[in-house]
């Protein structure tokens, strides 16, 4: 033993541990400036901060997992959320806001990350961006050559982490476009620098009094009394509200342009309740605290009402009866038939038939900024509320009617929104804050947990979607059957579109003279679902993409030979289960590009970036396509102004809110081009009701192409009133005079838009311009993604070694941003793919609440994808835009049980493929002699 | 999180005496994390100035306080061979360094995760933990016997963990260490680690099972010993069954890493 003296590490002479002054009530020094109030006892750092007023910390998960609330104390970068406030109590506490003030920068201008990120793009919402700014700057460089392992803790939910990871390579070596570097997205500096105001970043309305929720233990039961006396009784608590205060109509969450659109089934507090986790009480109380504790004391007395947990079960006969649906049939939220030609005939003489029920699974949206919002009375005594929306004027609207108000006595305005997703496509919190407002009269706020909005909000809607498929022996698919059964839970938000929008891109994208599909969304006693990426397509595309992979290995065709044989081309009609017309047109078509672009991406070579097979792992090759509509249907609105300010800048202003970088930076492009001005002399202002007319809303990927007409149209309008006054002021023909940038041309004479600015101000002419849009007739968009895995047979662990995703988005306006929506999208399927589920408890409650239980891809997770774009340019869009949004989700997870197909001989027809799940079926199914055998007949997994 | 039901945060110095309702304070990643509804005093030991590690020729001393980023930073004597381990393990958690920074050996031994990489490190190198009782009296346990299931200790009120000592014989073995979970980087579902030392070869089964499981083997098993002790040592209801992984496929994991681990310390040729 040569150990001879005892050694105690850290060594003596080492800086001397601060001493911590929690008992004695000191203060920590906060971005230079000592704090004016010490921190409370049970306080996290983070609720401290933003206490102080530093919104650039922000709160995520609240456990420790997601890293938007990184601070540095002494220099360390920690997650405040769970570090105590006090012992931060004579040490140095760094926000975002104060990272450009040290030492890195002395002269205070932005920090080398905050440039390499900003430069980068590398954030759409940008709620994560503080933290993950402020972990970046604090990492030695041999963190940040294993940046996966680094920021293996700050989630993103938005890029997929592409522009990420392209950003944070070692400062300088990243190259931005040699001839142009490509526009940046308004707020871009102030996301960087924490200063971009989310929904609660914003000093609270005097006297503000916060909600909590009591929730239902049970899955079905009558509310049969509620006993508020002892909660009543909790110092703060100004009154508990119950069904009998609430209103008696009833509306979806759901917020559609037609609200017809969802069964009126939901009440703001209703007297029974349909499943675990349901409202039943709002308390109201001066601090969070004590609303909390109230809460726990209010005594709810249930009656127990027959339970039904299974779809299929609920549609049975005599089956407890959860709602009675728009069509007077017990448990049928909606249901859809139809088809083309002899379905039964063509599989009776198909060459190779498949049939199989694929089941795609429970999904969370994983937005980190929760569910939030703040509700008060102005000045005027209007009632306003500032909420993480993603449909302000539908939100607008349905409270009016809820509370019999004219809709101008309700304002809707939104912060930036930390993630969507389509989880804030839904009235879930702003009805009650409204009812505490008007009850109290107090501003109000209501902010979900994490847990609590795993728990309580709308996930995706499970489907098992049955799929018969058959062709004949020349490669020409002959029969498409799809049998979709859709559990849409308690309530019937999303249920009906979720069902036929599932229905119909997915079928629609394939030639096939015989085709049937049926399908029923099915009430439930378990957690309600609602809008999610996809909107029901991915489920579907799971099914049909699956079962064509299997009639292509049948008949021993290159499965992407296949696709390419039977999907349909530019002027055919879009078809899915009924021989109508639609409104839906390929408006260009950059399929067959997509198929060989992917194809071409699995035949290259290796990247050095890739990651290499491990030894003795099974390779496997999968690939999927998918349609999709570019704008929801039945209706979708967008109105726009643009004008132009006293200071000479012009201004758009649309309903929309802030969801992104890529449909806001798209309004100012397209406002610059048609005005001739440059993108920095454009601001974009979005997210309030009172901008605009009205606005559907930016879900269903629609900002860029709905709200993007809009601005066009708005900003020619305002270049011809300009022109007019131009032409006034000149004295000549309206027609010869035309805006180019900061003159006016009329005839051969430049006059300066100062000057007719001034001309119009002086005959009280607005210079302003409206534009509306409609969002029909409609186009689609492709995507195809191809997938190269690694399987384990010992343990079932999948590793993706290469994704390519080819996309048909029309012209591509911003490269740099439509890649990183693509990576992102592609991100958050691979997630869905290999590991996401929403668990539910044996009372069909939702039993993942937390993060650690249910994961969100970090950067570990996901493979650098390549993007390619097809050349093409829509006949319908902006600019010969499409929209992309939600597209790139959905055939990832096909490509990818299409690839682990090809790799082990077996079909896998449940998703997540989670390495115990895969490990199970390879040990059952899966024989030595089988392995890595893609012709032969598969072994499929029930 | 907020722990809004508390009042107070002491030093152990100025306490006047346990009471329920207090709740030791280290790094403070777990307690934060969830609520604590019961929680109304926080007592900081991390004010107490234990030194984090001492070197001493009979072993390892590591206090309850010491945090991960500490521990991984260690400069083992040469003759450590077991250093590695110490390494693996501080890597081996779902949290990243950020959490290491803060979180402490002490805190993941009393959270008694199956997960919990600082369970794994200290059964596997035959860890002796410290306990401090409130009447001044101390014990020393195994980390078997302190960390019982999950998010179970048979710590009893107001005692804590002051120190976990890895003796010599453990520190200078040879090990071989054996990771899976559900994604990459995520957290333990399995985590095997095998030492040789004269005379035997030990296997400690970790995040497979509800608590760390050590089976003692001959120096050179074979396969099938192995797999025998295996499965007469681990009860199939002793896998755990959460959302990180399914009991049967732990059960296999266990089985493959655990050969793997054999092969390796004592070569395939014995299998």
């Amino acid at each position: 033993m040569s150990v001879d003296e005892i050694r105690v590490w850290p060594p003596a002479d080492a800086d001397p541990p601060p001493v911590p002054g929690p008992a004695a009530g000191g203060v920590p020094v906060v971005n230079g400036t000592p704090a004016p109030q010490a921190p409370g006892p049970g306080q996290c750092l983070r609720t401290y901060l933003r206490d102080l007023g530093w919104f650039g910390v922000k709160k995520g998960c609240d456990s420790g997992d997601c890293g938007a609330c990184t601070v540095h104390v002494d220099g360390l970068p920690v997650h405040s959320c769970l570090y105590p406030a006090a012992r931060s109590a004579g040490r140095r506490v760094t926000t975002v806001e104060g990272l450009a003030g040290t030492q890195a920068t002395p002269d205070g201008s932005l920090h080398p990350v905050q440039v390499a990120v900003l430069e980068g793009q590398a954030f759409q919402c940008g709620f994560c961006t503080p933290g993950l700014v402020m972990t970046a700057a604090a990492l030695r460089d041999d963190q940040r050559a294993d940046l996966a392992r680094a920021l293996k803790d700050n989630l993103c939910r938005c890029t997929g982490y592409g522009s990420v990871r392209r950003a944070l390579q070692p400062w300088g070596a990243q190259r931005g476009d040699p001839v142009r570097r490509p526009p940046r997205a308004p707020e871009s500096a102030d996301v960087v620098t924490g200063r971009a105001s989310f929904t609660l970043d914003t000093s609270a309305p005097p006297g503000m009094v916060h909600l909590r929720l009591v929730r239902s233990p049970h899955a079905h039961a009558r509310v049969v009394s509620v006993d508020a006396s002892a909660a009543l009784a909790v110092p703060g608590v100004i009154g508990v509200l119950t069904h009998q205060d609430a209103p008696p109509r009833r509306y979806s969450s759901a917020r559609h342009e037609i609200d017809a659109d969802d069964p009126a089934d939901t009440r703001v507090l209703d007297d029974v309740v349909r499943h675990v986790g349901q409202r039943v009480a709002v308390v109201v109380a001066e601090s969070v605290v004590a609303a909390e504790r109230a809460c726990r004391l209010v005594a709810v007395t249930y009656e127990p009402l027959p339970v039904v947990l299974d779809p299929v079960q609920a549609l049975a006969d005599g089956a407890p009866v959860v709602h009675v649906g728009p069509g007077g049939r017990p448990n049928v939220c909606a249901e859809l038939h139809g088809g083309i030609g002899d379905v039964d005939r063509a599989l009776a003489e198909a060459a190779v038939v498949h049939s199989a029920t694929y089941r795609s699974q429970r999904l969370d949206h994983g937005a980190l900024e929760t569910l939030a919002c703040r509700a008060w009375l102005d000045d005027d005594g209007r009632v306003t509320v500032r909420s993480s929306t993603q449909t302000p004027f539908l939100t607008r609207r349905a409270l009016a009617a809820i509370y019999d108000l004219p809709p101008d006595r309700v304002r809707v305005v939104t912060g930036r929104v930390g993630g969507g997703y389509g989880g804030t496509q839904e009235l879930l919190i702003e009805d009650v804050a409204v009812l505490a407002l008007l009850v109290t009269g107090r501003p109000v706020q209501l902010e979900y947990s994490l847990q609590e909005q795993f728990r309580a909000t709308p996930t995706r809607h499970p489907m098992a979607v049955t799929v018969t498929a058959g062709t004949a022996a020349d490669g020409t698919l002959t029969a498409l059957r799809v049998h979709v059964v859709a559990d849409t839970g308690a309530y019937g938000n999303h249920g009906p579109g979720a069902l036929v929008h599932g229905c119909s891109a997915s079928v629609a994208v394939y030639r096939c003279p015989n085709k049937q599909v049926s399908g029923y969304s099915v009430y439930t006693n378990n957690a309600p679902a609602g809008a999610f990426p996809g909107d029901g397509l991915g489920q579907v595309i799971f099914a049909v993409e699956s079962a064509i992979d299997e009639l292509a290995l049948g008949l021993g065709m290159d499965p992407i030979r296949f696709r390419e044989v039977n999907v349909v081309r530019s002027g055919d009609a879009l078809i899915s289960y009924h021989d109508g017309p639609e409104e839906l047109t390929v408006g260009s078509y950059g399929l067959d590009q997509c198929l060989r672009l992917a194809a071409a991406g699995l035949a290259e070579l290796p990247r050095p970036e890739e990651p290499e097979a491990p030894a003795g792992w099974e390779i496997g090759d999968g690939v999927a396509l998918a349609m999709i509509a570019t704008i929801p249907s039945r209706g979708h609105h967008s109105h726009a102004t643009v004008r132009l300010t006293p200071g000479g800048r012009y201004e758009v202003l649309v309903g929309t809110a802030g969801l992104g970088n890529r449909a806001t930076t798209s309004y100012a492009q397209l406002a610059a081009s048609v005005l001739g001005v440059g993108l920095d002399r454009v601001d974009v202002r979005e997210g309030d009701t009172d901008l605009v007319e009205h606005d559907t809303g930016d879900d269903g990927s629609t900002g860029i192409v709905v709200a993007g007409p809009a601005t066009v149209r708005a900003a020619q309008d305002l270049a011809r009133a300009i022109e007019g006054a131009a032409a006034d002021l000149a004295g000549v023909d309206p027609a010869r005079c035309r805006l180019v940038g900061d003159v006016v041309r009329c005839a051969d004479d430049p006059i300066p838009v100062v000057l007719v600015q001034r001309a119009m101000q002086a005959s009280g002419i607005a210079a302003e311009g409206r534009g509306v849009a409609g969002g029909s007739p409609r186009s689609v968009a492709f995507n195809v993604h191809a997938v190269r895995v690694a399987v384990d047979r010992g343990t079932g662990e999948i590793r993706v070694l290469r994704s390519v995703h080819a996309v048909d988005a029309g012209a591509v306006l911003n490269r740099q941003q439509c890649r990183g929506r693509i990576e992102g999208g592609v991100a958050q399927a691979l997630g869905a793919a290999l590991f996401e589920e929403v668990r539910l408890d044996a009372h069909g409650g939702v039993a993942t609440g937390w993060l650690r239980e249910y994961p969100l891809p970090s950067m570990a997770d996901v493979p650098p994808t390549r993007v390619l774009f097809a050349d093409t340019c829509d006949e319908l869009g902006p600019l010969g835009v499409k929209s992309i949004g939600q597209g790139p989700y959905n055939p990832v997870a096909p490509a990818v049980a299409n690839a682990v197909r090809a790799a082990t001989g077996i079909r896998f027809t449940e998703l997540p493929l989670r390495p115990d799940r895969v490990w199970r079926a390879l040990a059952e199914l899966g024989d030595v002699e089988g392995a890595g055998d893609t012709t032969g007949r598969p072994r499929i997994l029930f | 999180m907020d722990l809004n039901s508390v009042t107070e945060v002491h030093c152990r110095a100025s306490l006047p005496g346990w009471r329920p309702g207090d709740a030791w304070l280290a790094g403070g990643t777990w307690l934060f994390s969830e609520p604590q509804p019961d929680v109304t005093r926080l007592i900081d030991l991390t004010t107490l100035g234990w030194p984090a590690l001492t070197v001493r020729p009979e072993g390892l001393e590591i206090a309850a306080t010491c945090t991960i980023a500490e521990l991984a930073a260690l400069r083992c004597p040469p003759e450590w061979t077991a250093a590695p381990l110490i390494r693996q393990c501080c890597e081996a958690f779902l949290a990243s360094f950020k959490i290491g920074s803060v979180a402490t050996v002490g805190g993941n031994l009393c959270a008694a995760l199956p997960a919990g990489p600082m369970i794994s490190l200290a059964a596997a190198l035959d860890g002796s933990c410290t306990i401090w009782a409130p009447d001044g009296r101390r014990r020393s346990i195994s980390v078997a016997e302190l960390v019982v299931g999950p998010h179970r200790t048979t710590l009893r009120p107001g005692e804590l963990v002051r120190s976990v000592h890895l003796p010599a014989a453990a520190l200078t073995a040879r090990t071989a260490f054996r990771q899976v979970s559900l994604r990459p980087l995520g957290r333990s579902a399995a985590l095997l680690v095998g030492r040789a030392e004269p005379g035997r070869l030990v296997l400690v089964v970790t995040a497979a099972t509800k608590r760390p499981v050590a089976l003692t083997l001959s120096p050179r098993p074979d396969s099938a010993q192995l797999r025998a002790a295996l499965e007469g040592g681990v009860a199939p209801e002793l896998y755990h069954d959460d959302v990180h992984g399914d009991p049967d496929w732990r059960q296999h994991l266990t089985l493959t890493l655990g050969e793997q681990v054999r092969a390796e310390l004592v070569g395939r040729e014995a299998g």
